[in-house]
């Protein structure tokens, strides 16, 4: 054949700089095609935007993402006196305090009930998991119209009706603060199936011998058992549920948007931290200076949760 | 070493293990036994059309009129059924365009959910098989994204995507979520898990690195594939913060932003609003019926809601 080698023979030791860059049978040119596009997406949608938010977060940045006026660590001195924040970060332990006791409680106990069941086990499994498929936007447009509203056509209400008490506009006022019952149940509802799928996995990974045993020994089946196998051998499911529940908690934002907000104004109470960061970074304002500064904050505290528990479970494990 | 949220303890569908009820075969319970089997089944009765409740009302809702939404009495039914809802809530004569809001959303979730695949796909595939020598840090850079968390990140990616000039439009609403760390993690524990000999045989038989990938990987890992598009259309077409972020304009606003904006609007048509957010929800819906046991087995495999 009379066409040019493309490929020279390989040489005794290194090869040539092209050779050397693409590796034995151009596996470093595969590499690239393979795992590349999405390196570069990563560095551009990601890496990129959050060094850049930090270089804002140290100038003021009002309407602009090409600041000149740096004014140092101030952005974060505004965000953490701000009574604002702090004020949000106190909505966050009041939800938390709330749905996350709650929702592990009835997560486990639906898991510990729908493993358990001989009737239509499928059924009631998809029943508390189809919710999971709703959008809050949704469910805050039913929470707020038909289950929640002022009158007796709400179910909340129809349901007082049906006892004789006086309706009442859980919305609309803040003493006593009955939209909270509002948002936590509306989270439960949609989130609770989700960690139910997440319980009902881990018990299913418990080995039956462990209960056989237990039977033997004469343990008592019910909260004996419960209490001396299930529960233990759920250790590592509870830890993650715990920490997934915090960390949304925290992010909570949707539900909080749709259910409080009322003619594109958001009352100055019950502003959960991401709400706050909107109006701040996308408000009339556009302060994308303290936006990024408590962007920037938000991201450490979140961090710090999931150290904490990546600690917590590897001391347990050893 | 970092592990994700969850301790992923165990590669996916160990679902299949064996039920961990020790059943009685006996055919009489004890009476203390028959009382549990009682309340248990009741409380699941009862949860259960708790659970299924707002499904009805919105049903309910979108073929009422007004006054039997908001009116001072609860009505079970609708008296007459209001069918006309559902063409008047899409209908161009609306303040708020539904019908542009429902094709931005099919559009920005079908091109998400696949593109987020094939990149994830492709880059566990290759961080997991192709022998590099900074595969290991890479993964490592990849993994230390998933300590981020991503609502955290709208402003960061909101500077971004201000300043390419991508407010409005749907490559702004598309483009900045198709990285998800958390699939391309997902796909290299899984493709980790693939049999080598399988492999191997398709590279004897002539295959390169994209045709092993390609008919010998992807054909055999079907399931999987079907759980994270499944997670990621659900978290796509359901997504509220960003395409609320992003969607300063009307004609970029998704159905989410779209229902948003007339339930917190002033002059507000409910049986329109519920008509509109039956449909929105409708195929999500159906689809995660079809889909459960892989959406079940994908979370059960992060145990995030991404």
């Amino acid at each position: 054949m009379s066409a040019p080698t493309v490929v020279a023979p390989r040489p005794a030791r290194r090869g040539t700089l092209k050779q050397r860059l693409l590796g034995p049978q151009n596996r470093n040119l595969w590499f690239w095609v393979f795992v590349g596009p999405f390196l570069v997406g990563l560095a551009i949608f990601v890496y990129v935007p959050i060094l850049w938010s930090l270089y804002l977060s140290f100038f003021d940045a009002r309407n602009t993402v090409t600041p000149t006026d740096f004014v140092g660590l101030d952005n974060y001195k505004f965000m953490l006196t701000d009574p604002a924040f702090l004020s949000s970060m106190g909505t966050f332990l009041v939800f938390a305090i709330f749905i996350v006791p709650v929702t592990f409680a009835f997560g486990l106990g639906l898991a510990l009930a729908v493993n358990r069941t001989r009737w239509f086990q499928a059924f009631f499994r998809s029943a508390f998991f189809l919710p999971a498929a709703c959008s809050y936007v949704v469910a805050a447009l039913i929470w707020k119209m038909s289950i929640f509203n002022g009158f007796r056509s709400g179910v909340a209400n129809g349901l007082l009706g049906v006892f004789d008490i006086d309706s009442v506009k859980w919305l609309s006022v803040t003493t006593p603060p009955w939209y909270w019952l509002v948002l936590v149940t509306l989270r439960l509802w949609l989130q609770v199936g989700f960690y139910m799928i997440l319980f009902l996995a881990g018990l299913q990974r418990i080995p039956p011998i462990l209960y056989e045993a237990a039977s033997i020994d004469g343990a008592k089946p019910g909260w004996q058992t419960f209490r001396y196998i299930t529960f233990p051998q759920l250790r590592a499911t509870s830890v993650a549920v715990l920490v997934l529940l915090l960390i949304n908690a925290f992010q909570a934002f949707d539900e909080f948007y749709n259910i409080l907000s009322n003619f594109g104004t958001y009352p100055p109470y019950a502003r959960p931290p991401l709400v706050y960061l909107y109006y701040v970074a996308l408000g009339s304002q556009q302060d994308l200076g303290r936006g990024s500064a408590g962007a920037i904050i938000l991201a450490i505290l979140i961090g710090l949760i999931i150290v904490l528990q990546a600690r917590f479970t590897r001391e347990k494990k050893s | 070493m970092s592990t994700p949220v969850l301790g992923a303890e165990r590669p996916v569908s160990s679902s299949s293990a064996a039920p961990t009820v020790v059943r009685r075969t006996g055919i009489q319970r004890p009476p203390i036994e028959r009382f549990g089997v009682a309340v248990r089944t009741a409380f699941l009765v009862v949860g259960a059309l708790l659970f299924l409740m707002p499904f009805y009302l919105l049903i309910r809702n979108a073929l009422a009129n007004r006054r039997e939404i908001v009116g001072l009495k609860f009505t079970w039914w609708p008296a007459e059924l209001q069918w006309t809802n559902f063409a008047e809530a899409f209908s161009s004569a609306n303040d708020v365009p539904m019908g542009r809001a429902m094709v931005n959303s099919v559009i920005v979730s079908v091109t998400q959910t696949v593109l987020t695949v094939v990149l994830a796909a492709m880059a566990g595939y290759g961080l997991a098989r192709i022998p590099f020598r900074y595969s290991k840090l890479i993964s490592g850079t990849v993994l230390a994204t998933l300590l981020i968390p991503s609502a955290v990140t709208f402003v960061p990616t909101f500077v971004m995507v201000s300043s390419l000039g991508w407010v409005s439009s749907l490559r702004g609403l598309i483009i900045p979520g198709l990285f998800s760390a958390l699939a391309v993690f997902l796909f290299r524990q899984q493709f980790s898990d693939f049999p080598k000999d399988l492999e191997e045989a398709g590279r004897i038989d002539g295959l390169g690195w994209f045709g092993v990938f390609w008919r010998v990987v992807v054909p055999n890992t079907g399931a999987f594939f079907a759980a994270v598009g499944a997670i990621t259309f659900l978290g796509s077409w359901n997504s509220f913060l960003w395409p609320l972020v992003i969607g300063q304009d009307p004609s970029s606003w998704t159905i989410q932003v779209a229902l948003s904006a007339f339930t917190t609007s002033q002059t507000v048509d409910y049986s329109q609003l519920f008509a509109a957010a039956v449909i929105a929800v409708l195929p999500v819906l159906v689809l995660f019926l079809a889909l459960q046991r892989f959406i079940r087995q994908g979370y059960e495999s992060t145990g995030s809601t991404g």
